[in-house]
């Protein structure tokens, strides 16, 4: 085993984990997957002019969907995207939002 | 797994870094249900394929995913045609790898795939690499069907440029606008449906019509349609006659506008068996489309030019395991865009990640937002959200989304104008930032 000593007891022990099945932990809940939708334009590093919504606070996100969603307040691009969404996704988008840091 | 020869797995190891040493973490403690990383290969990294790096890092950060894409640095298509009506340089549609590499953890290779195969699950590249995944992800955007027209070949890109592809072609198509005279004739060959951008060719009117207005007024415009009715149509004519009086002409196929032939030598384009032709002093032919290449020669096309999918997965219908997002999927109602692909490009991560922890895939919901502007101060834009219909589908959630208003005042055309801006900003700082 010249050759894992020059590789290092890492690639030996990674040579073995080769007969077993790819895994991964981390699961993906939809309100995260929902929210990653906004994150197209309102980006996560507050990067270009779309207000950032990192820690958006969650109620404050439920009134402001549903106001651009009937009308009273004003949008040129949100009333068509929040008339989109149900009031249950929205509260995902919401909890999933307001915990990010 | 024991189809993977040994120095290819290597060499993942050795490119998979630190990151993935520590991955195998569990392994190292000895337990006898120890796993490795999954390996996520994506290719191309434009919209779709950065994204879904990103993403496959960010939602799941011992994953170990590569991402092979063939230049060092990406043009983006759309902001091209702000190049060409002058007001936005190359530099500003540029985009670079590095923060994917040294901010996610991706591991980002210049070279190209040569060849898929999903049985053995490798990939071989045009550098000589060969690459085993679990899963993979394809966003190979689109490649251009020469031979639906004749006289006109991939050859004569250079003396008559689609620009569909941002980069080299940009710089040529707007060389040969700087260098038309004043009272010359721009034609532009848009594609037949479906196709990249279904905005694009009128927004790239309107742009070289704002170049036009300052540098050479008595030019003029000619679009040649093969459809009868565009994207944001009403919006586009109202603003063309607004900006530009009669500059722009937009000729449906019914009044000639279906290319039957193109003669390149002479820069015109030939209609209506004959009977038609338009000589142009800049001719820009943009031929139809179909997916990229090595979506084709991997079989994921079928029997025709686009990719059958699951769309609430994305996951190829052809070959399991191989998922396509981007232009070269089909994608229900979602159009063919940067914004559409950088979308996908997440779904297509949750559903990989969550596959690997044993979960159902989700339910997806996802937006298209496309703002083209008619002159640097007087944007339009359309959105729609789009969620999975009875029958597997994308489709439009009803009450949502359309386009700008008809009526608007020049304030809210500024203001879009503006968040046009801010939304490339946005969106490629989502994608590559």
């Amino acid at each position: 085993m010249k050759r894992s000593r020059v590789l290092g007891p890492g690639i030996a022990l990674a040579l073995a984990a080769l007969a077993l099945a790819p895994q991964a932990s981390a699961e993906v809940e939809r309100g995260e997957l929902l929210a990653a939708s906004c994150f197209s334009c309102h980006s996560i590093d507050a990067t270009g002019n779309m207000p950032g919504l990192v820690g958006y606070p969650r109620d404050l996100m439920i009134s402001q969907m549903q106001a651009f969603a009937d009308g009273s307040r004003p949008a040129t691009i949100m009333d068509r995207h929040s008339k989109g969404y149900s009031k249950a996704d929205v509260e995902l988008i919401a909890d999933y939002i307001a915990t990010l840091q | 797994m024991t189809n993977i020869k040994r120095r290819n797995f290597l060499k993942a190891v050795g490119i998979g870094g630190a990151a993935t040493v520590a991955g195998f973490g569990c392994a190292a403690n000895g337990s006898a249900t120890a796993s490795r990383s999954a390996h996520v290969i994506v290719i191309g990294g434009g919209s779709g394929g950065a994204t879904a790096a990103k993403y496959l890092k960010r939602f799941s950060p011992d994953l170990q995913v590569t991402l092979i894409e063939p230049s060092a640095t990406y043009y983006t298509c759309y902001g091209s045609n702000w190049v060409l009506g002058g007001h936005a340089s190359m530099d500003d549609i540029a985009q670079t790898y590095d923060a994917l590499a040294s901010r996610h953890g991706v591991n980002v290779v210049t070279d190209s795939v040569t060849e898929v195969d999903p049985a053995k699950r490798a990939v071989k590249t045009a550098g000589g690499t060969t690459m085993n995944y679990d899963f993979l992800i394809m966003s190979p955007g689109i490649d251009f069907r020469y031979d639906a027209v004749p006289g006109i070949t991939a050859a004569d890109a250079e003396r008559v440029p689609h620009a569909w592809k941002a980069g080299d072609q940009t710089r040529i198509l707007r060389s040969q606008l700087e260098a038309m005279p004043d009272g010359g004739v721009f034609v532009m060959v848009a594609p037949g449906n479906p196709f990249r951008c279904p905005p694009g060719p009128y927004e790239r009117a309107s742009m070289v019509a704002h170049y036009f207005k300052q540098a050479k007024p008595r030019s003029k415009i000619i679009i040649l349609d093969n459809k009868e009715n565009f994207s944001k149509q009403g919006l586009f004519v109202a603003g063309w006659a607004q900006h530009y009086g009669d500059m722009i002409e937009w000729v449906p196929s019914s009044r000639g506008g279906q290319v039957e032939e193109v003669d390149v030598a002479n820069l015109t384009t030939i209609s209506d068996s004959g009977l038609t032709t338009f000589k142009a002093d800049v001719l820009n032919y943009i031929p139809p489309q179909q997916a990229g290449a090595i979506a084709m020669q991997t079989g994921l096309t079928g029997d025709g030019f686009w990719c059958p999918v699951n769309q609430q997965t994305f996951e190829s219908s052809i070959h399991p395991g191989i998922y396509v997002i981007g232009d070269s999927s089909v994608a229900g109602a979602m159009p063919k865009s940067g914004h559409s692909a950088n979308n996908q490009g997440k779904i297509a991560a949750a559903a990989i990640v969550n596959s690997l922890a044993g979960k159902d895939p989700l339910a997806p919901s996802t937006a298209n937002t496309c703002y083209s502007l008619i002159t640097p101060d007087h944007a339009i834009s359309v959105a729609a959200v789009y969620a999975l219909n009875a029958e597997g589908t994308l489709a439009g959630v009803e009450g949502s989304g359309g386009v700008s208003p008809a009526d608007a005042p020049a304030s809210v055309r500024q203001m879009e104008a503006i968040y046009t801006k801010g939304w490339y900003t946005g969106i490629t700082a989502d994608i590559w930032g």
